[in-house]
């Protein structure tokens, strides 16, 4: 039997427990031993037929295409007419396909999805039965709408994956929602990602307007058999508003401001939603969609551009933030950022390796930044923790491990796929890449930047939570304690991946002649539309080792100046002194360039007044129009009460008295005198004759 | 004296003629009933006399017997009964309506006179033979009469018989002490 | 030749004096004399023309007549009766409970 001929299992598993959990368990309150089993039941079982399906379908299948398995119809409609003139049908069916790409995501995403849940079982541990059944079956229902992104065959499955964890993010973000601001981060979320949103739903009619399908291997082929660049223009504009949906899930510029605000969730929640998986739908998507950008330089210099300012935006924010999960947070939107850059030259493989590896070192970063909130009681700022070390040593060594895999030191994982990136970075401005090989190599140097700060301010967080003293207090410092294996198995798990990750599943072989090596890149390949490009080495080797020393160089720089900081300097008075240097830098920095305000400013406050202006006219104006009506009515109806009375009450009285003379005359006749009804009988009879002589004679 | 026997049915029919409408006058004209009644009496003997001219011998003889000898006896013990309280001398005898009463009679009596004179009468021969005759044969006009009432015209007969009976009922109900005309009883009898 | 149309023309005349009597006078009795008057004007008709079809039903139904009108004429009686007991008087135009 071929399991992946259901691979439409794979979402299931995880919606069964979602509903199990979010209905019974929620409603009865039953006890957290039957929601934990549910919930771990509808991950594991995700995971483990994921897996198996995939190895299946890996040893038995053709890699270079897709394994398409259709569910069911979902919409037929009639047949419309598309761009060349032709009509199409409207034919959209529920289909599921397991090819490289999906196979790479339902690999990991099953797998840490699994581990979190697993952690969720410790963290969670001290809410209410309910809430906790409720916490899990939102869990269990993102696994079911991020599988099913990852898992379908065209882009309306992929789009309800798409807003179903945008809709679960907003449900986790604010799941403490009795805390105001807590619900408000939640609304952030959705909203900011609905503005994405629209981007796609247009993508998605711009789709079938061009090419009449919607499915990605008929899309993959009609832009390969396109050699005369016949669909240039649809590859930009498809390309360019699948993009912004893409800003607004993957948190770029300038839909980047939800992300922080999520943090307001529950830990996990960002360790699984924000780190590892949801915010990677959008990469997933560039990658899954490469045939457009790969024929519209448009398109793929604005994901690049937009992706390495992003990256390094948001790492100079992450410099001097005090909140452990905020750093961890604008982290995440730099790495976003290189993996769009990848994607923007042309890299999606290098994007899609970066994926997975992120997806290891942040959700142990994540996790592990919850086992020491957790610890602290729930104190989140650094400056009140420290030392933590001795306290905590398995959530130190994994903290530690994930983070030097961040910073880029080889050969971990994050080094690898990192310079997997910048390498490709730099090759677009060398091969001038369509022209746009200045701008490439700018980009290339943002890039640089950014991994130096991302070494420096991941340093900065290891060094100030877990080294020196601890400066919280005595009282909390009694509470310090290492967390229950539920909680730290994830996170070894973690980092012997964030270890191994990389050069496991993509050797950088050709640092060292060795072709062929890098097992992500033989297996990706087929998704991405090549057009008779060359794709050899356009970097020699020196050049190649030249940039991996530059990139670690300059990531050892990074840790360098934070142990100089942070961890040489107790009491922080070098960062202090820096900050008092440029106060303004330092402000503009830590109050992230009052970008939320900036927004506040610019587009709600004026939103806001629109629709208070608008109320202003709905009451006015509608209501004024309602009620004039009302007293229109009340003044014709008192014209017609004033009518009815005098005339037509007037004609029926007139009826009445016009019978009642009349019959006071023909009371005349009835006298009771028999000799006059006779004489009446007489003229009567006489009358008669009379008109029949008259008529007869 | 030829011309006499010559048209003597005419003018015995003129004379009997004129006699009967002056009793029908004298009913019309005479104030006090009784002679009205008389005048009445007169005027059926003179009726029966014409009937006797068109050889109807039964119909004379129960002309006088009933009308003559039966309807004016009771309408003179009636008179007498009531003259007691009869009206007044000095009332009025005419209804008010009398002359409107002369017009409308005179006038469909003009309008039937149209028709008499416009129109054709059914066609006859009559002798009076038929009137005699009994399967053929001659007899009388009683047997005749007999003859045909008891057969042909049976039920007819019985007919009028019952009408006699209820007649005679209604008669005995209306003289009755109790009876009568009380206000708002006319005569129905309630279930 | 004295023929159905003398009887006619004779029975009309005595036909419209019981009509008019019949309209004309108070005495409710004098009112029945002149209907017992017309009465006998119809059956004069009916045997002018018994005679002139020489068919015996007119005089047959002459015969019906006259029986019909003694019955009529005995209710009549009956009626003045009733009235002069209930009105105390023989005035037609006194007998007006009907009114209305």
């Amino acid at each position: 039997m071929k399991l992946y001929d259901f691979i439409w299992l794979v979402p299931l598993f995880p919606l069964m427990g979602a509903i199990f959990n979010g209905f019974v368990s929620n409603r009865r309150g039953l006890s957290k031993k039957t929601t934990q089993s549910v919930a771990l039941l509808g991950a594991g079982a995700a995971w483990i037929y994921g897996w198996a399906a995939v190895l299946q379908w890996y040893f038995t299948e053709d890699h270079t295409k897709p394994y398409v398995v259709k569910a069911f119809t979902w919409i037929t409609g009639g047949n419309l007419t598309i761009a060349d003139g032709s009509t199409a049908a409207v034919d959209i069916s529920a289909s599921f396909q397991v090819d490289p790409l999906s196979a790479v995501m339902v690999g990991f995403v099953t797998f840490v999805g699994f581990l979190i849940h697993l952690y969720s079982v410790g963290y969670m541990h001290g809410e209410p039965d309910r809430d906790y059944a409720r916490y899990f079956a939102y869990l269990n229902l993102f696994m079911f709408a991020m599988l099913t992104l990852v898992t379908g065959s065209n882009l309306p499955v992929l789009f309800v994956g798409w807003e179903g964890v945008g809709l679960c993010s907003y449900l986790l973000i604010g799941f403490y929602f009795e805390k105001g601001w807590c619900a408000a981060a939640g609304m952030k979320a959705f909203i900011v990602n609905r503005i994405g949103d629209f981007g796609f739903l247009l993508a998605i009619f711009f789709a079938f307007y061009y090419f009449g399908t919607l499915e990605f291997r008929a899309l993959f082929d009609a832009m390969a058999a396109d050699h005369g660049g016949h669909y240039a223009t649809a590859a930009t504009i498809i390309g360019l508003l699948l993009f912004v949906g893409a800003i607004g899930k993957s948190a770029q510029i300038p839909l980047f401001v939800w992300l922080p605000d999520a943090m307001a969730g529950p830990t996990p929640v960002s360790a699984l939603i924000h780190a590892a998986t949801m915010v990677t739908a959008g990469v997933y998507m560039v990658a899954r969609c490469n045939y457009f950008y790969q024929m519209s330089p448009t398109a793929m210099l604005t994901v690049a551009v937009i992706g390495g300012v992003t990256a390094i935006f948001s790492a100079t924010i992450g410099l001097v933030q005090n909140d452990i999960k905020k750093v961890l947070a604008y982290s995440t939107v730099s790495q976003l950022g290189y993996m769009f850059l990848a994607a923007g030259v042309g890299a999606y493989v290098a994007a899609i390796f970066h994926v997975v590896t992120h997806a290891f070192f942040k959700a142990c970063l994540f996790l592990g930044s919850g086992s020491v909130i957790h610890a602290c009681g729930g104190e989140q700022d650094m400056r009140k923790m420290g030392g933590l070390k001795k306290y905590m040593p398995t959530t130190y060594w994994t903290f530690w491990v994930a983070t030097v895999a961040i910073a880029g030191i080889p050969p971990l994982a994050g080094f690898v796929s990192k310079d997997a990136i910048l390498a490709k970075a730099f090759e677009a401005g060398y091969t001038d890449l369509n022209h746009h090989g200045g701008i490439y190599y700018l980009l290339w140097f943002l890039g640089l930047a950014g991994a130096a700060m991302t070494a420096f301010y991941m340093f900065r967080l290891v060094y100030m939570t877990f080294e020196g003293s601890f400066r919280g207090g005595e009282e909390a410092e009694h509470h310090l304690h290492e967390s229950p294996w539920t909680m730290t198995l994830p996170l070894q798990i973690l980092a012997v991946l964030s270890i191994i990750g990389g050069v496991v599943i993509g050797f950088p072989g050709q640092l060292f002649h060795l072709e062929g090596w890098s097992f992500i890149d033989r297996f990706l390949g087929p998704v991405v539309l090549t057009h008779g490009e060359h794709h050899g080495h356009a970097l020699s080797l020196g050049l190649e080792w030249v940039l991996v020393a530059v990139s670690v160089a300059v990531a050892v720089a990074g840790i360098l100046v934070a142990r100089l900081f942070y961890l040489k300097d107790p009491g922080f008075t070098r960062a202090s002194y820096l900050a008092s240097r440029f106060p303004l830098i330092y402000r503009l920095l830590l109050n992230k360039y009052w970008v939320d305000e900036i927004y506040a400013a610019i587009i709600i406050r004026p939103i806001l007044k629109l629709s208070d202006l608008l109320w202003e006219f709905d009451a006015r104006v509608v209501d004024g129009t309602v009620n004039g009506v009302r007293n229109m009515t009340v003044g014709s109806s008192w014209v017609s009460g004033i009518f009815d009375l005098q005339v037509v009450d007037g004609l029926v009285n007139l009826v009445g008295r016009s019978y009642d003379v009349a019959s006071r005359q023909f009371r005349r006749l009835q006298v009771g005198f028999a000799q006059g009804y006779a004489m009446v009988m007489v003229f009567g009879a006489a009358l008669l004759l009379g008109i029949f002589f008259v008529v007869n004679l | 004296m030829d011309f006499l026997v010559v048209n003597f049915a005419e003018i015995l029919f003129y004379c009997l003629a004129v006699l009967t409408v002056a009793g029908g006058i004298g009913v019309l004209v005479f104030k006090s009933p009784v002679h009205g009644a008389l005048s009445l009496l007169f005027c059926f003997v003179m009726v029966a006399a014409l009937f006797l001219l068109r050889h109807a011998e039964f119909l004379a003889a129960v002309q006088v017997l009933v009308y003559g000898g039966g309807i004016m006896i009771l309408f003179l013990f009636v008179i007498m009964l009531v003259n007691i309280k009869g009206l007044a001398p000095e009332q009025a005898y005419l209804s008010r309506l009398a002359p409107l009463a002369i017009v409308g009679g005179v006038l469909l009596g003009v309008l039937i006179a149209f028709g008499l004179v416009f129109g054709t009468l059914a066609s006859g021969h009559g002798d009076g033979t038929g009137l005699r005759m009994v399967d053929g044969v001659e007899i009388g006009n009683t047997e005749a009469i007999g003859a045909v009432l008891y057969t042909k015209y049976l039920v007819p007969f019985e007919v009028v018989s019952v009408v006699l009976l209820v007649a005679m009922i209604g008669a005995i109900v209306f003289g009755r002490r109790t009876a009568g005309l009380e206000a708002g009883e006319g005569g129905v009898s309630h279930d | 030749m004295i023929d159905a149309t003398h009887y006619v023309a004779l029975s009309l005349i005595l036909f419209c004096l019981g009509l008019i009597g019949v309209m004309m006078r108070r005495n409710f009795i004098t009112v029945l004399m002149s209907l017992e008057l017309m009465f006998n004007a119809v059956n004069l008709n009916l045997i002018a023309f018994s005679f002139r079809l020489s068919d015996l039903a007119g005089q047959v139904l002459a015969i019906f007549v006259i029986t019909v009108a003694a019955a009529e004429a005995a209710i009549g009686l009956g009626l003045i009766i009733a009235l002069v007991r209930l009105k105390d008087t023989v005035a037609l135009d006194e007998a007006d409970v009907m009114r209305g």
